[in-house]
């Protein structure tokens, strides 16, 4: 319906600023002007009327981009020449050229908001009459399919259900963006698959997403396609690990990415599911799946979802910052992460005695036997990180003592010593070896105010530039 | 009632079945690939292929991924396809 030239008004009959100005149609109408109401709720509103029009699907008013009721419009010549919206006697007297109108009526009266912008209508109405700009294949499902094992059916989920991806659900979380979608972020291995900013929406649908964590989700989907990550090496190996993500700077903290109480558990959406939506592009869009390129022997619980933030002190450099990144910057750091492992000190009150138990403990990475295996984060607890603060060691100091302490004589690992015959090669022995390469160990604050506990996340044991090395991404939109 | 419409979370490359390629009928006169992709002891089972297959009169050539953890650099995939009729691959250890 193409809407003449000459006066529009946008009404809904519950709104007392539309009945305080329903009278004033009848006048409209007698005018030089043809004159057309749109009725957005209720058709008795203004129903004597010959230029009456009940909107009841709301395409007029969404096409006009009303966005409050009353909307007085004067159209001329097939376009929009005024507009004026609520009770303003004097724009109302100027736009219909009738300088008594409503002279009875207050000068001033608020409108109502227009109804196209309730919520769940608006999506809605973008899907119905707007420009989409969505280009995925749309699967529509039988009607005695139920949405939830639909998506089970079709290979989707990581065992856990999902939420079906809906085209309302998918424009809402593009809305989190500012990023097109049909940017392509870069191909997704196994199957080298592009990957635009629309899929990597639908799989944050799938994961269980808000809108506002997209741009934390394209930002590790981005730190995953860094060459060095080796992301396909991740996936495919028939080690444990998978793409763990450590949060950094104000954006995590205002979406809400646990750092405390419970940080590696469940519990917290933005964790739970920030972390899951990077393993659902990796298994949707690039094809892995555990039993085909995925030939994990055993993997890990991680392999859900893993993912939080660190919990940053003032007094302890956070791990973006001795990245290179400055502290207000937010940032996304993905390490090949396989499971937690619990440190359990609650006697040391000295920053050597702790330290020492640190390396006692990070020794077991792999294998007490190898070195320069797996990368490793060192999670430290607030209250085991108090010791080190309180003795003035920095997290740099704590992590020059720990390599110290785990720099031992080659003699002691090589293979077949001790009666095992896993080890390093018999050509490391009389050098003193490290267990970790440089850069290999990583140290992050976080946890919750009670417990003298700190963990341990081992590494992919394929660590360094032959297999993974972490890589951070800082997050924008 | 219309049906519920979701979006395809995948990449969209339909699942075509493919047709294996022919089995030659034997061996002798054909170039064979042996690619060792950099897992340990992977050689000592290429080695007691090539072996094998020499005793059979077999032409081998031998080739080398720099890492397992990456698919082979492209131009290694294709100096394998260029020079030989098959290929066997250790794929783990």
């Amino acid at each position: 319906m193409s809407l003449p030239d000459g006066l529009i008004v946008v009404a809904k009959r519950e709104c007392p600023t539309c009945t305080l100005v329903e009278p004033l149609l009848a006048s409209l109408a007698a005018g030089g002007d043809v004159l057309t109401v749109l009725v957005q709720d209720d058709p008795v509103y203004a129903a004597g009327l010959p230029g009456a029009v009940f909107d009841s699907t709301l395409e007029q008013s969404f096409r006009l981009g009303i966005e409050f009721v009353p909307t007085l419009i004067r159209m001329q010549g097939g376009r929009e020449v005024a507009r004026t919206h609520g009770w303003h006697r004097g724009d109302w007297q100027q736009i219909s050229g009738q300088p008594d109108l409503g002279a009875a009526l207050p000068e001033l009266r608020p409108g109502c908001a227009s109804k196209t912008l309730d919520p769940g209508i608006a999506d809605d109405l973008q899907l119905r009459f707007g420009q989409s700009s969505l280009q995925a294949r749309a699967v529509a499902l039988g009607d005695a399919e139920d949405p939830m094992e639909a998506c089970f059916d079709r290979g989707w989920t990581d065992g856990l259900p999902v939420v079906p991806p809906t085209p309302a659900r998918v424009l809402r979380m593009l809305a989190g963006t500012t990023r097109r979608p049909d940017e392509v972020l870069g191909l997704i291995p196994p199957d080298l698959a592009p990957c635009t900013v629309e899929k990597v929406a639908i799989n944050a649908v799938l994961a269980g997403c808000k809108p506002e964590y997209m741009p934390l989700v394209l930002a590790a989907v981005e730190a995953a396609l860094v060459d060095e990550f080796g992301m396909h090496g991740i996936l495919c190996t028939t080690m444990f690990c998978g793409p763990m993500v450590i949060v950094n700077g104000p954006m995590g903290r205002a979406v809400g990415v646990n750092s405390g109480v419970n940080a590696l558990g469940q519990g917290h959406r933005a964790n739970a599911s920030i972390g899951r939506a990077l393993q659902l592009v990796i298994r949707n869009v690039g094809g892995g799946r555990p039993g085909e390129v995925d030939r994990a022997a055993l993997g890990t619980p991680g392999k859900y979802t893993f993912c939080f933030a660190e919990a940053e002190d003032s007094a302890w450099e956070p791990l973006h910052v001795q990245r290179g990144f400055a502290r207000e910057a937010s940032t996304v750091t993905l390490f090949a992460g396989e499971g937690v492992q619990g440190v359990v000190d609650q006697k040391s009150r000295t920053p050597e005695s702790l330290a020492k138990s640190f390396a006692a403990c990070l020794r077991v990475v792999d294998h007490p036997k190898l070195a320069m295996a797996g990368d490793a984060v060192l999670v430290v607890s607030p209250d085991h990180c108090r010791v080190f603060l309180e003795a003035g060691w920095s997290k740099a100091r704590l992590l020059e003592e720990l390599t110290t302490l785990l720099t031992v004589p080659g003699d002691q690992l090589v293979a077949g010593v001790d009666g095992i015959a896993e080890g390093i090669p018999a050509a490391m022995a009389g050098k003193l070896v490290p267990k970790f390469r440089p850069g290999g160990l990583l140290i992050v604050r976080a946890g919750g105010g009670a417990g003298l506990f700190s963990a341990i996340i081992a590494g992919w044991a394929a660590s360094g530039p032959i297999g993974s090395i972490p890589v951070s991404q800082e997050i924008t939109a | 009632m219309t049906s519920l419409v979701l979006l395809d979370p995948t990449s969209e490359r339909s699942p075509v079945a493919r047709a294996l390629t022919a089995r030659p009928a034997a061996l002798a006169g054909l170039a064979v690939a042996l690619l060792d992709i950099s897992k340990p002891r992977g050689n000592v089972f290429l080695d007691r292929l090539a072996e094998l297959l020499a005793a059979q009169g077999v032409r081998i050539n031998r080739y080398k991924k720099p890492t397992f953890t990456r698919p082979a650099p492209t131009a290694l995939r294709q100096q394998i396809a260029a020079e030989n009729q098959l290929v066997i691959e250790g794929l783990a250890d």
